[in-house]
Protein backbone atom coordinates (compact mmCIF):
# COMPACT_ATOMS: atom_id res chain seq x y z
CA UNK A 1 0.00 0.00 0.00
CA UNK A 2 1.08 3.26 -1.11
CA UNK A 3 -0.42 6.05 0.94
CA UNK A 4 -0.13 9.49 -0.55
CA UNK A 5 2.49 11.98 1.56
CA UNK A 6 0.07 14.90 1.05
CA UNK A 7 -3.80 14.57 1.40
CA UNK A 8 -5.93 17.69 1.04
CA UNK A 9 -6.28 19.09 4.49
CA UNK A 10 -3.71 17.87 6.58
CA UNK A 11 -5.86 14.48 7.48
CA UNK A 12 -6.41 11.40 5.74
CA UNK A 13 -9.49 10.58 4.34
CA UNK A 14 -10.71 8.03 6.78
CA UNK A 15 -9.88 10.44 9.34
CA UNK A 16 -12.07 12.92 7.89
CA UNK A 17 -14.78 10.55 7.37
CA UNK A 18 -14.60 9.13 11.08
CA UNK A 19 -14.51 12.85 12.12
CA UNK A 20 -17.99 13.90 9.47
CA UNK A 21 -19.79 10.83 11.07
CA UNK A 22 -19.48 12.17 14.32
CA UNK A 23 -20.32 15.80 13.18
CA UNK A 24 -23.51 14.14 11.22
CA UNK A 25 -24.38 12.81 14.85
CA UNK A 26 -24.05 15.81 16.44
CA UNK A 27 -26.16 17.39 14.50
CA UNK A 28 -28.52 15.10 14.40
CA UNK A 29 -28.77 15.14 18.33
CA UNK A 30 -28.30 18.73 18.82
CA UNK A 31 -25.88 19.28 22.08
CA UNK A 32 -24.73 16.01 22.81
CA UNK A 33 -21.25 15.29 23.51
CA UNK A 34 -20.06 12.76 20.81
CA UNK A 35 -17.21 10.87 21.08
CA UNK A 36 -14.50 10.56 18.38
CA UNK A 37 -11.02 9.24 17.82
CA UNK A 38 -9.30 12.65 18.07
CA UNK A 39 -5.74 12.93 16.30
CA UNK A 40 -2.78 13.85 16.99
CA UNK A 41 -2.22 17.27 15.39
CA UNK A 42 1.01 19.30 14.91
CA UNK A 43 0.42 21.76 17.52
CA UNK A 44 -0.05 21.38 21.14
CA UNK A 45 -3.54 20.59 23.02
CA UNK A 46 -4.91 23.88 24.23
CA UNK A 47 -4.55 25.61 20.72
CA UNK A 48 -7.77 24.34 18.97
CA UNK A 49 -6.49 20.76 18.34
CA UNK A 50 -10.21 19.66 18.39
CA UNK A 51 -11.22 22.94 15.99
CA UNK A 52 -8.72 22.15 13.57
CA UNK A 53 -9.71 18.81 12.76
CA UNK A 54 -13.53 19.54 12.63
CA UNK A 55 -12.10 22.35 10.05
CA UNK A 56 -10.07 20.08 7.88
CA UNK A 57 -12.73 17.51 8.23
CA UNK A 58 -15.46 19.91 6.76
CA UNK A 59 -13.03 22.18 4.35
CA UNK A 60 -13.56 21.67 0.71
CA UNK A 61 -11.41 23.47 -2.05
CA UNK A 62 -14.25 26.41 -2.59
CA UNK A 63 -14.39 27.30 0.91
CA UNK A 64 -13.22 30.67 2.33
CA UNK A 65 -11.59 30.21 5.65
CA UNK A 66 -11.64 32.55 8.09
CA UNK A 67 -9.91 31.97 11.62
CA UNK A 68 -10.44 34.11 14.71
CA UNK A 69 -8.69 34.42 18.34
CA UNK A 70 -11.07 36.66 20.78
CA UNK A 71 -12.47 38.28 18.21
CA UNK A 72 -9.06 38.98 16.47
CA UNK A 73 -7.91 37.99 13.05
CA UNK A 74 -4.10 38.72 13.92
CA UNK A 75 -3.19 37.10 16.90
CA UNK A 76 -0.67 34.19 16.89
CA UNK A 77 -3.58 31.28 17.27
CA UNK A 78 -5.50 32.75 14.70
CA UNK A 79 -2.56 33.50 12.55
CA UNK A 80 -1.01 30.37 12.82
CA UNK A 81 -4.03 27.85 12.44
CA UNK A 82 -4.74 29.65 9.32
CA UNK A 83 -1.18 29.41 7.95
CA UNK A 84 -2.03 25.72 8.61
CA UNK A 85 -4.67 25.47 6.95
CA UNK A 86 -3.10 27.32 3.61
CA UNK A 87 -0.11 25.24 3.75
CA UNK A 88 -1.86 22.15 3.79
CA UNK A 89 -5.07 22.87 1.75
CA UNK A 90 -4.80 26.15 -0.11
CA UNK A 91 -7.55 27.19 0.52
CA UNK A 92 -8.95 31.28 -0.08
CA UNK A 93 -8.44 33.02 3.28
CA UNK A 94 -10.48 36.26 4.67
CA UNK A 95 -10.29 38.56 7.45
CA UNK A 96 -13.96 39.23 6.26
CA UNK A 97 -16.55 38.02 8.42
CA UNK A 98 -19.31 38.10 5.52
CA UNK A 99 -17.06 36.54 2.77
CA UNK A 100 -16.25 33.39 4.83
CA UNK A 101 -18.31 29.82 4.81
CA UNK A 102 -15.83 28.35 7.40
CA UNK A 103 -15.03 30.55 10.50
CA UNK A 104 -13.00 28.71 13.39
CA UNK A 105 -12.85 30.68 16.07
CA UNK A 106 -11.70 31.07 20.06
CA UNK A 107 -13.50 32.61 22.62
CA UNK A 108 -15.52 34.51 20.39
CA UNK A 109 -19.15 34.74 18.19
CA UNK A 110 -18.47 37.36 15.16
CA UNK A 111 -20.31 41.25 15.63
CA UNK A 112 -22.23 41.11 12.43
CA UNK A 113 -24.42 38.65 12.16
CA UNK A 114 -23.91 34.71 10.51
CA UNK A 115 -25.91 33.75 7.63
CA UNK A 116 -26.98 30.10 6.36
CA UNK A 117 -24.10 29.56 4.17
CA UNK A 118 -22.01 29.75 7.03
CA UNK A 119 -20.34 27.28 9.44
CA UNK A 120 -18.85 28.79 12.73
CA UNK A 121 -16.00 25.99 13.60
CA UNK A 122 -15.65 26.72 17.91
CA UNK A 123 -12.09 25.11 19.84
CA UNK A 124 -13.19 23.61 23.19
CA UNK A 125 -11.10 23.15 26.27
CA UNK A 126 -13.44 21.34 28.19
CA UNK A 127 -16.92 19.97 26.39
CA UNK A 128 -18.51 19.05 29.99
CA UNK A 129 -20.74 21.78 31.27
CA UNK A 130 -20.83 19.82 35.09
CA UNK A 131 -17.08 19.03 35.45
CA UNK A 132 -16.39 21.20 38.33
CA UNK A 133 -19.64 20.06 40.04
CA UNK A 134 -19.19 16.26 39.07
CA UNK A 135 -15.77 14.71 38.42
CA UNK A 136 -17.22 11.28 37.52
CA UNK A 137 -17.63 10.88 33.65
CA UNK A 138 -19.86 7.66 34.60
CA UNK A 139 -21.86 10.00 36.19
CA UNK A 140 -22.22 13.09 34.30
CA UNK A 141 -22.84 10.78 31.00
CA UNK A 142 -26.24 8.70 33.14
CA UNK A 143 -27.01 12.87 34.06
CA UNK A 144 -26.98 13.96 30.45
CA UNK A 145 -28.57 10.45 29.79
CA UNK A 146 -32.07 11.30 32.10
CA UNK A 147 -31.58 15.25 31.88
CA UNK A 148 -30.74 16.07 35.67
CA UNK A 149 -29.64 18.82 35.39
CA UNK A 150 -30.31 20.59 39.09
CA UNK A 151 -26.33 20.83 39.64
CA UNK A 152 -25.93 23.45 36.84
CA UNK A 153 -28.59 25.71 38.91
CA UNK A 154 -26.18 24.51 41.84
CA UNK A 155 -23.53 26.89 40.40
CA UNK A 156 -25.18 29.82 39.72
CA UNK A 157 -26.59 29.54 43.04
CA UNK A 158 -22.95 29.36 44.28
CA UNK A 159 -22.63 32.40 42.01
CA UNK A 160 -25.32 34.47 43.83
CA UNK A 161 -25.08 33.91 47.13
CA UNK A 162 -21.00 34.54 46.42
CA UNK A 163 -20.84 37.62 44.42
CA UNK A 164 -25.27 38.41 44.36
CA UNK A 165 -25.51 38.24 41.00
CA UNK A 166 -24.80 35.61 38.60
CA UNK A 167 -20.85 36.05 38.12
CA UNK A 168 -20.14 33.78 35.56
CA UNK A 169 -19.04 35.95 32.66
CA UNK A 170 -17.47 33.33 29.89
CA UNK A 171 -18.66 29.73 29.10
CA UNK A 172 -21.91 30.67 30.37
CA UNK A 173 -24.28 27.35 30.63
CA UNK A 174 -27.13 27.00 27.96
CA UNK A 175 -29.99 24.16 27.45
CA UNK A 176 -29.83 23.15 23.87
CA UNK A 177 -32.93 22.57 21.97
CA UNK A 178 -35.04 22.31 25.45
CA UNK A 179 -32.74 18.84 25.36
CA UNK A 180 -28.95 18.55 26.23
CA UNK A 181 -27.11 21.52 28.66
CA UNK A 182 -23.81 22.48 26.78
CA UNK A 183 -20.47 24.54 27.60
CA UNK A 184 -20.55 27.00 25.18
CA UNK A 185 -16.89 26.94 24.90
CA UNK A 186 -14.96 30.04 27.19
CA UNK A 187 -17.45 32.83 24.35
CA UNK A 188 -18.32 36.22 26.81
CA UNK A 189 -21.81 35.30 28.11
CA UNK A 190 -22.20 38.83 25.77
CA UNK A 191 -21.99 36.31 23.31
CA UNK A 192 -24.50 33.85 24.02
CA UNK A 193 -27.83 35.22 22.60
CA UNK A 194 -26.06 34.87 19.48
CA UNK A 195 -26.55 31.02 19.46
CA UNK A 196 -30.28 31.14 19.56
CA UNK A 197 -31.96 30.70 16.41
CA UNK A 198 -28.73 30.99 14.26
CA UNK A 199 -28.54 30.79 10.38
CA UNK A 200 -25.50 29.16 10.37
CA UNK A 201 -24.62 25.81 11.57
CA UNK A 202 -22.24 25.77 14.65
CA UNK A 203 -20.09 23.19 15.58
CA UNK A 204 -17.75 22.16 18.38
CA UNK A 205 -14.33 20.60 18.91
CA UNK A 206 -13.04 19.38 21.74
CA UNK A 207 -9.31 18.03 20.94
CA UNK A 208 -7.76 16.70 24.14
CA UNK A 209 -11.29 15.80 25.28
CA UNK A 210 -12.37 13.86 22.17
CA UNK A 211 -15.70 15.52 22.16
CA UNK A 212 -17.48 16.86 19.50
CA UNK A 213 -20.64 18.59 19.41
CA UNK A 214 -23.01 21.01 17.30
CA UNK A 215 -26.08 23.43 16.92
CA UNK A 216 -27.99 22.91 13.78
CA UNK A 217 -29.24 26.02 11.95
CA UNK A 218 -32.68 27.56 13.53
CA UNK A 219 -32.05 25.71 17.10
CA UNK A 220 -33.31 27.21 20.01
CA UNK A 221 -30.31 27.83 22.88
CA UNK A 222 -31.57 29.29 26.00
CA UNK A 223 -28.80 30.28 28.86
CA UNK A 224 -29.87 28.93 31.89
CA UNK A 225 -30.93 31.58 35.21
CA UNK A 226 -33.20 32.14 38.10
CA UNK A 227 -36.50 33.68 37.41
CA UNK A 228 -35.56 36.54 39.76
CA UNK A 229 -31.72 36.46 38.79
CA UNK A 230 -32.63 36.66 35.09
CA UNK A 231 -29.70 36.12 32.41
CA UNK A 232 -28.02 39.44 31.19
CA UNK A 233 -25.13 39.59 28.79
CA UNK A 234 -22.56 41.67 30.03
CA UNK A 235 -20.50 44.19 28.20
CA UNK A 236 -18.25 47.44 29.38
CA UNK A 237 -20.49 50.31 29.82
CA UNK A 238 -18.42 52.29 27.27
CA UNK A 239 -17.96 52.61 23.20
CA UNK A 240 -15.53 51.54 21.48
CA UNK A 241 -12.22 54.30 20.94
CA UNK A 242 -11.56 53.74 17.51
CA UNK A 243 -15.08 52.65 16.12
CA UNK A 244 -17.26 54.31 18.54
CA UNK A 245 -19.42 51.15 18.59
CA UNK A 246 -21.91 50.48 21.68
CA UNK A 247 -23.21 47.64 20.60
CA UNK A 248 -20.08 45.12 20.43
CA UNK A 249 -17.86 43.36 22.89
CA UNK A 250 -15.41 45.48 24.21
CA UNK A 251 -11.77 44.70 24.84
CA UNK A 252 -10.17 46.93 28.12
CA UNK A 253 -6.25 48.14 27.15
CA UNK A 254 -3.71 48.86 29.10
CA UNK A 255 -2.06 51.75 27.62
CA UNK A 256 0.99 52.67 29.89
CA UNK A 257 2.08 51.65 32.87
CA UNK A 258 0.06 54.66 34.68
CA UNK A 259 -3.00 52.74 34.60
CA UNK A 260 -4.04 54.73 31.30
CA UNK A 261 -6.61 52.36 29.61
CA UNK A 262 -9.24 52.33 26.73
CA UNK A 263 -12.10 50.11 25.17
CA UNK A 264 -11.94 48.65 21.78
CA UNK A 265 -13.86 46.61 19.81
CA UNK A 266 -13.08 42.53 20.26
CA UNK A 267 -13.88 41.85 16.88
CA UNK A 268 -11.19 42.90 14.73
CA UNK A 269 -13.45 43.24 11.32
CA UNK A 270 -16.23 44.27 12.75
CA UNK A 271 -14.42 47.25 14.40
CA UNK A 272 -12.05 47.92 10.69
CA UNK A 273 -15.07 47.48 8.91
CA UNK A 274 -17.02 50.68 10.54
CA UNK A 275 -13.42 52.75 10.79
CA UNK A 276 -13.56 52.29 6.81
CA UNK A 277 -17.03 53.49 6.59
CA UNK A 278 -16.34 56.75 8.27
CA UNK A 279 -17.16 55.86 11.75
CA UNK A 280 -15.67 56.32 15.20
CA UNK A 281 -13.26 59.35 16.41
CA UNK A 282 -10.26 60.37 14.83
CA UNK A 283 -6.58 58.93 16.31
CA UNK A 284 -5.59 62.64 17.49
CA UNK A 285 -9.46 63.10 19.17
CA UNK A 286 -8.85 60.13 21.41
CA UNK A 287 -5.08 61.13 22.36
CA UNK A 288 -6.62 64.80 23.27
CA UNK A 289 -9.09 62.85 25.38
CA UNK A 290 -6.09 60.69 26.71
CA UNK A 291 -4.59 63.99 27.89
CA UNK A 292 -7.55 65.31 29.91
CA UNK A 293 -7.31 62.46 32.31
CA UNK B 1 -54.23 10.83 55.81
CA UNK B 2 -56.52 8.26 55.01
CA UNK B 3 -56.78 4.92 57.03
CA UNK B 4 -55.53 3.15 53.81
CA UNK B 5 -52.08 5.01 54.14
CA UNK B 6 -51.44 3.72 58.22
CA UNK B 7 -52.93 0.54 57.21
CA UNK B 8 -50.62 -0.35 53.97
CA UNK B 9 -46.74 -0.36 54.83
CA UNK B 10 -44.51 1.88 53.33
CA UNK B 11 -41.88 -0.59 52.47
CA UNK B 12 -41.80 -4.49 52.06
CA UNK B 13 -38.76 -6.28 52.71
CA UNK B 14 -39.57 -10.05 51.14
CA UNK B 15 -36.60 -12.49 51.33
CA UNK B 16 -33.84 -10.00 50.41
CA UNK B 17 -30.71 -11.91 49.47
CA UNK B 18 -27.13 -10.76 48.32
CA UNK B 19 -24.04 -13.21 47.43
CA UNK B 20 -21.23 -11.33 46.68
CA UNK B 21 -20.00 -13.98 44.31
CA UNK B 22 -19.18 -16.98 47.03
CA UNK B 23 -19.68 -14.28 49.90
CA UNK B 24 -22.84 -14.22 51.40
CA UNK B 25 -23.63 -10.69 52.41
CA UNK B 26 -27.13 -10.50 53.72
CA UNK B 27 -29.54 -13.62 53.01
CA UNK B 28 -33.53 -13.99 53.47
CA UNK B 29 -34.38 -10.52 55.18
CA UNK B 30 -37.84 -10.09 55.01
CA UNK B 31 -39.70 -7.39 56.95
CA UNK B 32 -42.59 -4.26 56.65
CA UNK B 33 -41.74 -0.86 57.86
CA UNK B 34 -44.87 1.22 58.04
CA UNK B 35 -45.01 5.23 57.84
CA UNK B 36 -43.77 7.26 61.05
CA UNK B 37 -41.78 4.08 62.28
CA UNK B 38 -38.36 3.71 63.19
CA UNK B 39 -36.58 0.44 62.81
CA UNK B 40 -32.84 0.05 63.71
CA UNK B 41 -30.72 -2.57 62.50
CA UNK B 42 -27.96 -3.58 64.69
CA UNK B 43 -25.11 -5.85 64.82
CA UNK B 44 -21.35 -6.24 64.84
CA UNK B 45 -19.56 -4.98 61.87
CA UNK B 46 -19.74 -7.27 58.66
CA UNK B 47 -22.97 -8.49 60.38
CA UNK B 48 -24.74 -7.20 56.91
CA UNK B 49 -26.37 -4.20 57.99
CA UNK B 50 -24.57 -2.19 55.14
CA UNK B 51 -25.47 -4.43 52.40
CA UNK B 52 -29.21 -4.58 53.98
CA UNK B 53 -29.04 -1.20 53.89
CA UNK B 54 -28.04 -0.44 49.87
CA UNK B 55 -30.41 -3.38 48.86
CA UNK B 56 -32.81 -1.50 50.77
CA UNK B 57 -32.49 1.59 49.34
CA UNK B 58 -31.64 0.59 46.04
CA UNK B 59 -28.19 0.88 45.29
CA UNK B 60 -27.53 -2.59 44.83
CA UNK B 61 -29.36 -5.37 43.36
CA UNK B 62 -30.81 -8.09 45.44
CA UNK B 63 -29.51 -11.66 44.06
CA UNK B 64 -32.66 -12.67 45.34
CA UNK B 65 -36.13 -11.27 46.59
CA UNK B 66 -37.42 -7.97 46.80
CA UNK B 67 -38.11 -4.51 47.71
CA UNK B 68 -41.82 -3.18 47.55
CA UNK B 69 -42.22 0.79 48.22
CA UNK B 70 -45.87 2.33 48.62
CA UNK B 71 -45.45 5.56 46.20
CA UNK B 72 -47.19 8.43 47.00
CA UNK B 73 -49.99 7.16 44.09
CA UNK B 74 -50.60 4.12 46.60
CA UNK B 75 -49.21 2.12 44.43
CA UNK B 76 -46.83 -1.03 45.69
CA UNK B 77 -43.74 -1.35 43.71
CA UNK B 78 -40.62 -3.04 42.74
CA UNK B 79 -37.70 -0.96 42.94
CA UNK B 80 -35.82 -3.02 40.66
CA UNK B 81 -39.09 -3.62 38.00
CA UNK B 82 -39.03 0.53 38.10
CA UNK B 83 -36.94 2.33 35.25
CA UNK B 84 -33.55 3.98 36.15
CA UNK B 85 -34.34 7.65 36.20
CA UNK B 86 -37.92 7.07 38.34
CA UNK B 87 -35.65 5.48 40.99
CA UNK B 88 -33.11 8.28 40.93
CA UNK B 89 -36.02 10.44 41.38
CA UNK B 90 -37.16 8.61 44.32
CA UNK B 91 -33.48 8.95 45.44
CA UNK B 92 -33.56 12.51 45.30
CA UNK B 93 -37.54 13.42 46.32
CA UNK B 94 -38.87 10.78 48.29
CA UNK B 95 -36.18 9.40 50.19
CA UNK B 96 -33.11 10.40 52.19
CA UNK B 97 -29.84 9.11 52.76
CA UNK B 98 -27.61 10.21 55.87
CA UNK B 99 -24.21 8.93 55.36
CA UNK B 100 -22.08 8.07 58.61
CA UNK B 101 -19.34 10.22 56.37
CA UNK B 102 -20.90 13.61 56.01
CA UNK B 103 -18.17 14.25 53.27
CA UNK B 104 -20.22 11.62 51.28
CA UNK B 105 -23.52 12.79 51.63
CA UNK B 106 -23.02 16.54 50.90
CA UNK B 107 -20.90 18.70 48.26
CA UNK B 108 -17.80 19.83 50.31
CA UNK B 109 -16.73 22.94 47.87
CA UNK B 110 -20.66 24.41 47.77
CA UNK B 111 -22.18 26.61 50.39
CA UNK B 112 -24.51 24.82 53.00
CA UNK B 113 -27.13 26.77 51.12
CA UNK B 114 -26.56 25.31 48.03
CA UNK B 115 -25.78 21.69 49.65
CA UNK B 116 -29.83 22.19 50.93
CA UNK B 117 -31.07 24.22 47.87
CA UNK B 118 -29.26 21.49 45.85
CA UNK B 119 -32.70 18.82 45.66
CA UNK B 120 -34.93 21.92 45.44
CA UNK B 121 -33.31 22.67 41.60
CA UNK B 122 -33.25 19.17 40.83
CA UNK B 123 -36.55 18.78 40.97
CA UNK B 124 -37.14 22.58 39.29
CA UNK B 125 -37.21 25.11 41.73
CA UNK B 126 -35.97 28.06 39.59
CA UNK B 127 -36.45 30.78 41.99
CA UNK B 128 -33.40 31.85 43.98
CA UNK B 129 -35.29 33.87 46.50
CA UNK B 130 -37.58 30.94 47.28
CA UNK B 131 -34.41 28.33 47.47
CA UNK B 132 -32.67 30.71 49.82
CA UNK B 133 -35.83 30.83 51.91
CA UNK B 134 -36.28 27.07 52.17
CA UNK B 135 -32.65 26.64 52.69
CA UNK B 136 -32.74 29.32 55.36
CA UNK B 137 -35.57 27.42 56.80
CA UNK B 138 -34.34 24.28 56.56
CA UNK B 139 -30.85 25.64 58.40
CA UNK B 140 -32.75 27.19 61.33
CA UNK B 141 -34.46 23.62 61.92
CA UNK B 142 -31.29 21.87 62.34
CA UNK B 143 -29.62 24.45 64.83
CA UNK B 144 -27.43 25.81 61.87
CA UNK B 145 -26.83 29.79 62.48
CA UNK B 146 -28.21 31.52 60.03
CA UNK B 147 -25.17 33.64 59.20
CA UNK B 148 -22.78 30.14 58.19
CA UNK B 149 -25.68 29.74 55.05
CA UNK B 150 -22.49 31.04 52.89
CA UNK B 151 -20.05 29.04 54.19
CA UNK B 152 -18.79 25.72 52.75
CA UNK B 153 -19.26 22.87 54.89
CA UNK B 154 -15.14 22.56 54.73
CA UNK B 155 -15.69 25.20 57.65
CA UNK B 156 -18.02 23.28 59.54
CA UNK B 157 -17.30 20.98 62.52
CA UNK B 158 -18.22 17.28 62.41
CA UNK B 159 -21.71 17.68 64.46
CA UNK B 160 -22.83 21.05 62.02
CA UNK B 161 -21.73 18.81 59.13
CA UNK B 162 -24.00 15.76 59.93
CA UNK B 163 -26.82 17.97 60.76
CA UNK B 164 -25.93 19.95 57.33
CA UNK B 165 -26.37 16.71 55.66
CA UNK B 166 -30.18 15.75 57.56
CA UNK B 167 -31.29 19.23 56.27
CA UNK B 168 -30.12 18.78 52.64
CA UNK B 169 -32.03 15.18 52.89
CA UNK B 170 -35.21 16.53 54.58
CA UNK B 171 -35.76 19.81 52.49
CA UNK B 172 -38.25 17.93 49.45
CA UNK B 173 -40.08 16.35 52.78
CA UNK B 174 -39.65 13.13 52.04
CA UNK B 175 -41.64 10.09 53.16
CA UNK B 176 -38.80 7.45 53.81
CA UNK B 177 -35.20 7.98 55.87
CA UNK B 178 -31.70 6.19 55.62
CA UNK B 179 -29.37 6.51 58.03
CA UNK B 180 -26.28 4.58 57.93
CA UNK B 181 -24.41 5.11 61.52
CA UNK B 182 -25.35 9.02 61.71
CA UNK B 183 -24.10 9.50 64.94
CA UNK B 184 -20.46 7.26 64.31
CA UNK B 185 -17.14 9.43 64.82
CA UNK B 186 -19.10 12.47 66.87
CA UNK B 187 -18.45 12.80 70.86
CA UNK B 188 -20.92 12.06 72.94
CA UNK B 189 -22.34 15.41 73.69
CA UNK B 190 -22.53 16.29 69.99
CA UNK B 191 -24.37 12.64 69.80
CA UNK B 192 -26.77 13.41 72.22
CA UNK B 193 -27.40 16.67 70.58
CA UNK B 194 -28.28 15.17 67.00
CA UNK B 195 -29.92 12.12 68.72
CA UNK B 196 -32.40 14.91 69.90
CA UNK B 197 -32.85 17.03 66.45
CA UNK B 198 -33.27 13.38 64.93
CA UNK B 199 -36.03 12.32 67.16
CA UNK B 200 -37.50 15.58 66.72
CA UNK B 201 -37.71 15.76 63.16
CA UNK B 202 -38.60 12.13 62.83
CA UNK B 203 -42.26 12.46 65.06
CA UNK B 204 -42.91 16.02 63.72
CA UNK B 205 -42.45 14.67 59.92
CA UNK B 206 -44.13 11.45 60.54
CA UNK B 207 -40.91 10.12 58.83
CA UNK B 208 -40.49 6.14 58.64
CA UNK B 209 -36.71 5.65 58.86
CA UNK B 210 -34.28 2.42 59.02
CA UNK B 211 -31.07 3.44 61.25
CA UNK B 212 -28.22 1.31 60.88
CA UNK B 213 -26.13 0.79 64.18
CA UNK B 214 -23.87 -0.66 65.82
CA UNK B 215 -24.52 1.07 68.84
CA UNK B 216 -27.93 -0.19 70.97
CA UNK B 217 -28.38 3.47 72.77
CA UNK B 218 -29.00 5.02 69.61
CA UNK B 219 -31.29 2.15 68.70
CA UNK B 220 -33.22 2.45 72.00
CA UNK B 221 -33.58 6.69 71.20
CA UNK B 222 -34.45 6.62 67.92
CA UNK B 223 -36.16 3.51 67.54
CA UNK B 224 -39.55 1.40 67.81
CA UNK B 225 -38.47 -1.80 66.27
CA UNK B 226 -35.30 -3.37 66.27
CA UNK B 227 -33.73 -5.95 64.31
CA UNK B 228 -30.32 -7.49 64.83
CA UNK B 229 -27.95 -9.07 62.39
CA UNK B 230 -25.33 -11.19 62.88
CA UNK B 231 -23.23 -12.87 59.97
CA UNK B 232 -25.44 -12.05 57.18
CA UNK B 233 -29.06 -12.99 58.62
CA UNK B 234 -31.85 -11.27 61.07
CA UNK B 235 -31.50 -13.54 64.16
CA UNK B 236 -33.60 -11.33 66.06
CA UNK B 237 -35.91 -8.80 65.72
CA UNK B 238 -38.98 -6.97 67.45
CA UNK B 239 -39.96 -4.02 69.28
CA UNK B 240 -37.19 -2.03 70.61
CA UNK B 241 -37.45 -1.93 74.60
CA UNK B 242 -39.01 -5.35 74.29
CA UNK B 243 -36.00 -7.04 72.45
CA UNK B 244 -33.48 -4.72 74.29
CA UNK B 245 -34.58 -5.51 77.78
CA UNK B 246 -35.43 -9.39 77.09
CA UNK B 247 -33.06 -10.56 74.75
CA UNK B 248 -33.52 -14.35 73.80
CA UNK B 249 -31.01 -14.98 71.38
CA UNK B 250 -27.82 -15.62 72.78
CA UNK B 251 -26.06 -13.24 70.67
CA UNK B 252 -28.14 -10.59 71.43
CA UNK B 253 -27.68 -11.31 75.53
CA UNK B 254 -24.30 -10.75 74.64
CA UNK B 255 -24.72 -7.39 72.84
CA UNK B 256 -26.81 -6.13 75.20
CA UNK B 257 -24.50 -7.37 78.32
CA UNK B 258 -21.52 -5.92 76.55
CA UNK B 259 -22.78 -1.99 77.32
CA UNK B 260 -20.66 -0.70 79.50
CA UNK B 261 -23.28 0.58 82.68
CA UNK B 262 -23.74 4.22 82.73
Amino acid sequence: MTAPAYNFAYLDEQTKRMIRRAILKAIAIPGYQVPFASREMPMPYGWGTGGVQVTAAILGPNDVLKVIDQGSDDTTNAVSIRKFFVKTAGVKTTTTTTEATVIQTRHRIPETPLGDHQVLVYQVPIPEPLRFLEPRETETRRMHALSEYGLMHVKLYEDISRHGHIATAYAYPVKVDDRYVMDPSPIPKFDNPKMNDCPALQLFGAGREKRIYAIPPYTQVVSLDFEDHPFEPYRHDASCELCGATDSYLDEVITDDRGTRMFVCSDTDYCGTRRAMGHGTAAEDTEAAHDDR
Amino acid sequence: MSALDTEEPLLVADGLTKYYGRQLGCRDASFELYEGEVMAVVGESGSGKSTLLQLLSGQIEPTSGRVLYRMRDGAATDLWSMSEPMRRFLYRTDWGFVHQDPQRGLRMGVSAGGNVGERLMAVGWRNYADIRGVATDWLGRVEIPEDRIDDTPRTYSGGMRQRLQIARNLVTSPRLIFMDEPTGGLDVSVQARLLDLLRRIVSEMRLAAIVVTHDLAVARLLSNRIMVMKGGTVIESGLTDQVLDDPHEPYTQLLVSSILPA
